[in-house]
């Protein structure tokens, strides 16, 4: 557990989020979430309420937002169910952060196709801009992850800050989007270079007619 | 070797909007051919519907490769006891290498849910969840818009397009896990759990979401499903060779000159595949090292095995690997082979669900023997003794994590025990003869 994330006093965080409820916007939403699943099974609800709870501590707290115990108590109260089953979630999926974190959370993926594209250099850029894996810097910008494959393979090395993806990095590129989101400008989000989505660079080799148009290929069955 | 697969022509693709060139809402997607007359397709009947699939070659697209019609039947076609059935849509891609249901979901998600449809109609089920990975955030958006598209149409929900029948579709969104891909796992976090594997059996089509009748297909399965009935199960069977059919979308990444998601027939040679879409190898063919032809869980397959090897199930099975997921994973010369193996071991040890002591323990100690087998700090006998651990975990845990864990292991002792062996030997040469105590 040597890199286990440190969690505030529990006195203090009981002081400011025992309060916690939800804002009518979201009171509305985790009803609909509710009722996506069946009549008694609202245990379900428990991953989406969640997300929604982290996300609402984050605007509260001009984070990403983190999970305190008090929210997850709410939670637990909501679903009629036990804490311990709240926690257990909370604690087995990597999403739900258990410690506060920065206004932006980069989160850098290491794993062997980003690392063949160049997640090192990504991780250096990072390291340049004061950022340390597993930390928060001092003036509570950024929070730097090493994360697993996040599912953009072909546009590695890639990286997720906060709900945007940053995709075929360089060392530059992603020095550049440190720099942006620290002067409070939005970066260009998805792939850095000249490319559309996964699409070979340079222009599709296949279906090239839908560059221009919304082709229905119908025709020619 | 192989035998000659004829270029897919761009009318035979099935996502035709896969880099998202053009809208992917319910309009445009209509005037690509996405819910055009779906009524028809669901007047073919449930079990007609069951046989066409059967009949079209197609098997699983989610790694295993199980023939989905089949799976399909397996479902009851009548509920004794009230129990309703549902379908789970695997769309947890985590398996390195793989990024095609991620491409579907936001390009072309119409196809996914007409799909929905189609499948949850002809096994009979009450409802569809989409279990969509929580790190897709914008694509998570798109589906959630894209359904509520379909509701406005009146093509789900109640009478689904004018059919008949009552279907409604979820979307839920995971948080993080890797092993939520595994069905049981995939049930266990829609309940509301830690996605901790089940035993089997109960198989989840006997008992699965909430205690009923499921079946968890991957995306891609699902969303080719209206094309095929459209087209004819004969049609998709004319792409591939034997028992291997049809077309796949491939994600090649890693040292290409241009990486990138393609559909293309099954059993296309893998030199033909990256010549044709990924402009070559970085630095030329004479530059490949290695290829994980299937993503993180298969074994890698040296240069010389793979260039003309056909790419599919059976294909790559022959060469010991798999097709998996069709992420192709490519390393030119440059790789640092063993860390790259190494770098999977410490995905499996961080995505080990932690029930199965094999796996839990197991995981960690191979990533902390292979890091050292990565430096050389290590002696000759502990290949071989980490070959052995491999096997012990291989196979004796109840989800196949043990397993993907295991082989890619085995892969790299497989092909490269003399790079080992070179670093071990090296690292010996090196190390700083000790002076003896006076």
């Amino acid at each position: 557990m040597a890199d286990a994330v440190h969690i505030p006093d529990e006195a203090e965080t009981r002081a400011r989020w025992g309060n916690f409820a939800w804002t009518a916007d979201n009171a509305e939403q985790a009803r609909k979430v509710i009722a996506r699943y069946p009549a008694g099974r609202q245990q379900s609800a428990v991953m989406p309420l969640l997300d929604l709870a982290q996300r609402q501590v984050g605007e509260e707290t001009q984070t990403q937002g983190w999970l305190p115990v008090p929210v997850m108590e709410y939670i637990a109260d909501q679903l009629e169910m036990p804490y311990m089953r709240v926690y257990e979630v909370a604690t087995f999926y990597t999403m739900y952060n258990l410690a506060p974190v920065g206004r932006y959370h980069v989160q850098v993926c290491g794993t062997t196709p980003c690392m063949l594209r160049g997640s090192d250099d990504v991780f250096s850029a990072c390291k340049n801009k004061g950022l340390v894996k597993g930390g928060t810097t001092p003036d509570g910008l950024f929070t730097l992850t090493e994360v697993e494959c996040l599912g953009a393979c072909a546009n590695a090395p890639m990286v997720q800050i906060n709900d945007d993806n940053y995709e075929d990095l360089t060392y530059d590129s992603m020095s550049a989007i440190l720099d942006d989101l620290a002067a409070g400008k939005q970066p260009r989000i998805g792939p850095q270079i000249d490319r559309q989505t996964s699409c070979p660079e340079g222009g599709p080799t296949t279906l090239r007619e839908m560059v221009s148009e919304n082709h229905d290929y119908r025709g020619e069955w | 070797m192989s035998d000659v697969i004829a270029p897919l022509a761009d009318k035979d693709r099935i996502f035709t909007n896969v880099y998202g060139f053009q809208d992917w809402g319910i309009d445009a997607a209509m005037k690509r051919g996405d819910w055009d007359n779906t009524k028809a397709l669901l007047d073919i009947g449930q079990d007609e519907i069951i046989e066409r699939m059967k009949a079209s070659g197609l098997r699983g697209r989610g790694g295993a490769g199980f023939p989905t019609g089949m799976k399909w039947s397996f479902m009851p076609k009548e509920s004794k006891d009230g129990r309703p059935s549902f379908l789970v849509i695997n769309a947890d891609e985590s398996e390195p290498g793989s990024c095609k249901d991620r491409e579907i979901i936001r390009h072309d998600p119409h196809k996914l849910i007409e799909g929905a449809l189609v499948a949850g109609f002809a096994m009979r089920a009450r409802a569809a969840y989409i279990y969509i990975r929580g790190e897709f955030i914008y694509e998570a958006k798109v589906l959630f818009a894209a359904v509520e598209q379909a509701y406005e149409k009146g093509f789900l929900g109640k009478n689904a397009c004018g059919s008949g029948y009552d279907f409604d579709v979820f979307v839920h969104r995971g948080a993080g896990a890797y092993i939520c891909g595994e069905e049981t796992a995939q049930i266990e976090s829609l309940e509301g759990k830690k996605g901790q594997p089940r035993l089997k059996p109960p198989f989840p089509a006997g008992a699965g979401l909430y205690g009923c009748p499921t079946t968890v297909n991957n995306v891609e399965s699902i969303a080719v499903s209206p094309t095929i009935l459209r087209r004819g199960p004969e049609w998709f069977s004319s792409f591939g060779r034997e028992n291997n059919k049809g077309t796949k979308l491939f994600q090649i990444s890693g040292h290409v000159n241009k990486p990138c998601v393609v559909e293309e027939s099954m059993g296309i040679s893998f030199k033909e595949l990256i010549d044709r879409h990924c402009g070559g190898i970085r630095g030329g063919w004479d530059n490949l090292l290695a290829v994980i032809p299937g993503g993180s869980s298969v074994p890698l397959v040296p240069a010389a095995q793979i260039m003309d090897a056909p790419m599919d199930f059976d294909g790559l099975k022959a060469l010991g690997s798999g097709l998996g997921t069709a992420a192709v994973i490519v390393m030119d010369k440059s790789t640092d082979i063993v860390r790259a193996i190494s770098r999977l071991s410490y995905f499996y040890k961080h995505e080990s669900c932690g029930q199965c002591t094999p796996c839990r323990e197991g995981t960690g100690w191979m990533w902390r023997v292979m890091e050292r087998l990565r430096t050389g700090e290590a002696d000759i006998g502990e290949i071989d003794m980490l070959h052995e651990v491999t096997k012990q975990v291989e196979g004796h845990t109840i989800c196949a994590l043990g397993d993907a864990a295991a082989w890619p292991i085995q892969g790299l002792i497989r092909h490269f025990r003399p790079e080992i062996e070179r670093r071990i030997n090296e690292n010996k040469g090196s190390a700083p003869v000790m002076e003896a105590a006076e």
